[in-house]
């Protein structure tokens, strides 16, 4: 015999000031088994939950429906009182009459109606539960960090601090990300690698760390505690415990042709070389689609000039299969295409660059050798016109919709830079807003503005183009409220970031959650701020939303913690609602094995009794420790012998049932 | 069609006489000569009744599940079955499955010419139809009457499922008896689903109103369909709650065929069995089109059974992957 009790929360006026609670009391109280209903101002207070556990006691209540907040809010809540109260933690159910009702109704009759509803579809559900008992898992005391710039870095570090092994997976050749390509870095002006070289020097000797550089990871199974990933690390066709990186080999490949990625294209290298001076490991790779001796089996100098013997043409990707109890998504950002933005000629001007291709031409290590020159020609420039916002805060769909965030600061960098050591260039800035909300950010601005003479223009620049060997920049000044047209020598644009391409891939294989900006989705914006809402996956950088390094270094170090945390145990509680499968019923066809994210599908041929007749036959079987309990495969059983605990089929259908009629 | 079938039925008893087969799985007439049905032959002499002829339109594949499983063990021989060209896709994706024991299976590969409809050769004014012969021209059928003779071309009296012909390969044989492997497939078999999907939703909505209210819940389609094979049928499990959804009410009615073309959605190879086996004529094919088409437009073209071991579209997720979104816009009726 069921004995329902029906608990209803105000949420302060949360709820009640769109549901007639009471309505809510007074129909809980004829549903079929229910015995007690009572509603509260706060259920989820220390009062509230004294009242459900009270009348669990006094009722001899076996199973409750809380219709309160989403049950990620309160759920754990209220089964951690049920509990206390000697019910089955398992034998409550909520109804989201908040997020789901109240928060997006204004009427209060069709609130009060639809909160009706949902109770009642609870209680249809509630009356089939059945008590559950969750298991417990391992925690494999290993992290993985997909990405090894600053953020995959320092997550790495932290981790490795504290006594766990890390492993960092970064495809390309070195660590050091994004931040290995900036000159100087806001609002201290401090040189980008003298302040980033000493950390990946860190992660190359810490103990604790192994760097998988050139490498991509291909495959991730399990689940927080128990992942399994292989990562498939490509052939650099240089043995990496061999090459002394002594760059001899750089210097003779006669194919020298290939873009540079580190200089933004800007220059040229060999098929053969070591992307940067500290880049580490400090190994040389070869360029497979460059290397003459790959493509026609001819050439071989770098084989021969090497005296370390490293070169080694017939090298293979290798695979490498390890456990992690946590995953941490590093993987960073791109500047976004500017050729999209044509009124700016950056695929026609040779003078129009990007703010990342002026980050290289700054540089000392850069193309040309960190003297300002314009590409086109090699001249000084005398004018340089900013150009802020190129693709963020467009909403026209060309662009991306939301702030870039950094790129108001480096500009006020390099207008200030350029000013300082080349006092005889104009510099025009046009903004649509400054937005400096940082430690000591908008001071840096302003020094920019007011000490060194930075022409700021509120507007937006409408076309640039070539004439007469120089550009001309047309704007709009919206304070002086007129048309602007000026003749400058270069312009350099400011774009938006993105998340970097391998972001959506990675995050489909850890099946993390992404937006529409393909940006990873945090399990909460606020209070969660560096989780997934997949268990086990944490959030590391600029693949959660634009950052700069100060904001990127705290959040890496917020991750570590919480991986830290999640190492730390050594068991963790398993989800009890988990999949079975009804042997009687199983065709063998293998279809649930095949949508098994988790691979918590085998089968088995065994000697079935099926009513007296005996035969063998090859049937499902779950493995409950893997099992996550996302129920496709429930959905694609074709004779319904898969069934999830918690979430029948039957309690499903009675729940569509109780909404429906 | 005459050559083939001698050749079939010589070669089915020699592998039975020599011992390669202990079992085949063939076509038997029934009480007329067009009611050509499946059926296992045990001994040698019982063969005498094996047909294949232009009315063996009955697909064998599901047949194979019981009796594949049961043979094997100890000293028991291989189960013949023969299998015209569609059906060995239904044999394939059976075995992709999981369902027949491929060991104990062996396949005679028969060529086949088009299987005929005895009520569309009725509806050409036939009465009394005593026999249907090959006329010597090729593609034109002799219909012997008790009241004279008369010939029909054969394009006109096939099977609605022979209409739009997969093609003549077979997909799988231990052995083949065939002179067509080559020829390729024929009609457009997603005709009739433009036609529904052209129509607006009331209209639609009319038309299987229509078409599925004259549904007896015979099974026939059902029991026919070598996709729906599930150990225990959905229909017929109390426990599954949807065991009622039959014919209480008009509603429920349609909910049968909905639901059980869902059940075999990405599975169907098409082979028309429930429309051939319907009694009461209902397009059931229509539904099962519809739903390939849609994973063909979807997913790239997709053909269940052609091979043994496929992962089907349905089953399996790639990045590529249509998002809900799409599907709605892309074909959402």
């Amino acid at each position: 015999m069921q004995r329902l009790g029906v608990f209803v929360c105000w949420c302060g006026s949360n709820i009640a000031a769109t549901v007639d609670v009471d309505r809510v009391v007074a129909e809980a109280k004829v549903q079929p088994g229910v015995v007690f209903a009572q509603d509260y101002q706060y259920m989820c207070s220390e009062a509230g939950q004294n009242i459900i556990k009270d009348a669990i006691k006094q009722y001899g209540l076996n199973g409750i429906v809380v219709c309160s907040c989403s049950p990620r809010m309160h759920e754990a809540t209220f089964r951690k009182a049920a509990e206390a109260a000697g019910l089955n933690p398992y034998m409550v159910e909520i109804a989201n009459i908040r997020e789901h009702c109240s928060w997006i109704h204004k009427d209060k009759e069709a609130g009060t109606e639809k909160a009706c509803v949902l109770m009642r579809a609870a209680v249809a559900k509630v009356l089939l539960n059945t008590p559950l008992k969750a298991g417990e898992s391992k925690v494999v005391k290993r992290a993985l960090v997909i990405g090894g710039g600053i953020a995959g870095i320092q997550t790495a570090l932290d981790i490795a601090d504290a006594g766990f092994p890390v492993d960092i997976v970064e495809k390309n050749a070195t660590i050091g990300g994004r931040m290995a390509q900036l000159d100087k870095t806001f609002p201290t002006l401090d040189c980008s690698s003298c302040i980033l070289t000493p950390k990946m020097v860190e992660a190359k000797t810490n103990e604790n760390i192994r760097l998988i550089t050139y490498a991509e990871v291909e495959e991730v199974s399990g689940f927080v505690g128990s992942f399994k990933a292989k990562i498939r690390k490509k052939a650099r066709f240089v043995k990496e415990d061999v090459c002394t990186g002594c760059g001899v080999c750089m210097s003779k490949c006669p194919s020298k042709k290939g873009l540079n990625e580190f200089n933004m294209g800007l220059n040229n290298r060999p098929a053969i070389y070591i992307p940067f001076a500290q880049a580490i490991p400090n190994v040389a790779v070869i360029d497979k689609t460059q290397c003459i001796k790959l493509n026609t089996g001819k050439c071989g100098l770098c084989e021969k000039v090497c005296t370390a013997g490293a070169i080694d043409y017939t090298q293979q990707d290798e695979f490498i299969e390890e456990e992690y109890g946590a995953i941490v998504m590093a993987t960073g950002f791109r500047p976004i295409d500017a050729s999209k933005f044509d009124e700016y000629s950056y695929s026609t001007c040779k003078d129009v660059v990007t703010s990342l291709e002026l980050e290289r031409i700054m540089n000392a290590a850069g193309p040309t050798g960190g003297v300002l020159l314009r590409p086109s020609d090699g001249k000084h420039p005398h004018s340089i016109v900013f150009v802020q916002c190129v693709g963020s805060r467009d909403v026209s769909g060309r662009g991306k919709p939301y702030c870039s965030k950094i790129c108001c600061m480096y500009t006020a960098k390099h207008a200030m830079l350029i000013r300082d050591k080349y006092p005889d260039v104009e510099v025009h800035v046009f903004y649509i807003d400054v937005r400096t909300p940082g430690k000591n950010f908008d001071e840096f601005y302003r020094r920019a503005a007011e000490q060194y003479d930075v022409d700021y223009i509120k507007g937006q620049v409408g076309k640039v183009w070539e004439e007469d060997g120089h550009l001309v920049v047309r704007g709009v000044d919206l304070i002086a409220n007129e048309q602007i047209v000026l003749n400058t020598d270069m312009v350099v644009l400011a774009t938006a970031i993105e998340p970097d391409p391998t972001a959506r891939k990675v995050a489909n294989m850890l099946t993390a959650s992404i937006d529409t900006n393909d940006f990873i989705t945090e399990a909460h914006p606020k209070l969660r701020p560096v989780e997934s809402p997949t268990a086990g996956i944490f959030l590391s950088g600029v693949c959660q939303g634009p950052k700069d390094i100060p904001e990127t270094v705290s959040q890496a170090g917020a991750a570590a913690s919480k991986v830290i945390g999640l190492l730390s145990k050594n068991k963790l509680t398993t989800n009890p609602c988990v999949a079975h499968s009804d042997e009687l019923l199983c065709n063998g066809c293998s279809c649930c094995e095949k949508v098994c994210p988790y691979g918590a599908i085998s089968y088995d041929t065994h000697l079935i009794n099926d009513h007296g007749v005996k035969e063998t036959r090859r049937v499902a079987l779950v493995n409950e420790a893997l099992c996550q309990g996302c129920g496709a495969c429930t959905v694609v059983c074709p004779s319904g012998a898969m069934d999830l605990k918690g979430f029948s089929n039957k309690q499903i259908m009675a729940e569509v049932e109780a909404i429906c009629l | 069609m005459q050559k083939v079938s001698e050749k079939v039925i010589a070669r089915a008893r020699e592998l039975m006489h020599d011992g390669t087969v202990s079992k085949v799985v063939g076509w038997k007439a029934g009480e007329f000569f067009y009611d050509c049905e499946p059926n296992v032959f045990e001994t040698e002499e019982s063969l005498k009744d094996l047909v294949y002829n232009r009315f063996c339109g009955a697909n064998l594949s599901k047949y194979m599940i019981k009796n594949s499983i049961a043979s094997g063990g100890e000293g028991a021989g291989k189960v013949l079955v023969l299998l015209k060209p569609c059906d060995t896709y239904s044999f394939n994706q059976l075995l992709t499955e999981h369902r027949i024991d491929r060991e104990n299976v062996y396949i005679l590969g028969v060529g086949c010419e088009g299987m005929c409809d005895i009520d569309r050769i009725r509806e050409r004014g036939f009465k009394g139809i005593t026999g249907v012969l090959e006329a010597d021209s090729g593609n034109e059928l002799v219909i012997t009457t008790l009241y004279g003779e008369g010939k029909v071309n054969i394009d006109d009296v096939l099977l609605n499922k022979c209409d739009s012909c997969k093609g003549k390969a077979h997909k799988i044989y231990d052995e083949l008896i065939s002179d067509n492997e080559d020829e390729g497939p024929r009609g457009d078999r997603f005709e009739g689903v433009r036609e529904l999907e052209a129509m607006s939703p009331e209209q639609r909505f009319a038309f299987w109103q229509a078409e599925l209210s004259k549904c007896i819940r015979c099974n026939a389609c059902r029991n026919a369909c070598p996709a729906c094979s599930c150990r225990k049928c959905v229909f017929d499990n109390n426990a599954s709650g949807i065991a009622s959804k039959a014919n209480t009410d008009s509603f429920e009615e349609k909910m049968f065929h909905i639901i059980r073309a869902f059940h075999v959605a990405g599975r169907c190879t098409d082979c028309g069995e429930c429309t051939r086996v319907c009694p009461q004529g209902i397009p059931l094919h229509l539904f099962n089109r519809k739903y390939i088409k849609d994973i063909n437009d979807f997913y790239g073209e997709y053909a269940a059974g052609e091979e043994a071991g496929q992962r089907g579209p349905l089953i399996s997720f790639t990045e590529q992957d249509i998002e809900p979104g799409h599907a709605v816009v892309k074909g959402g009726n």
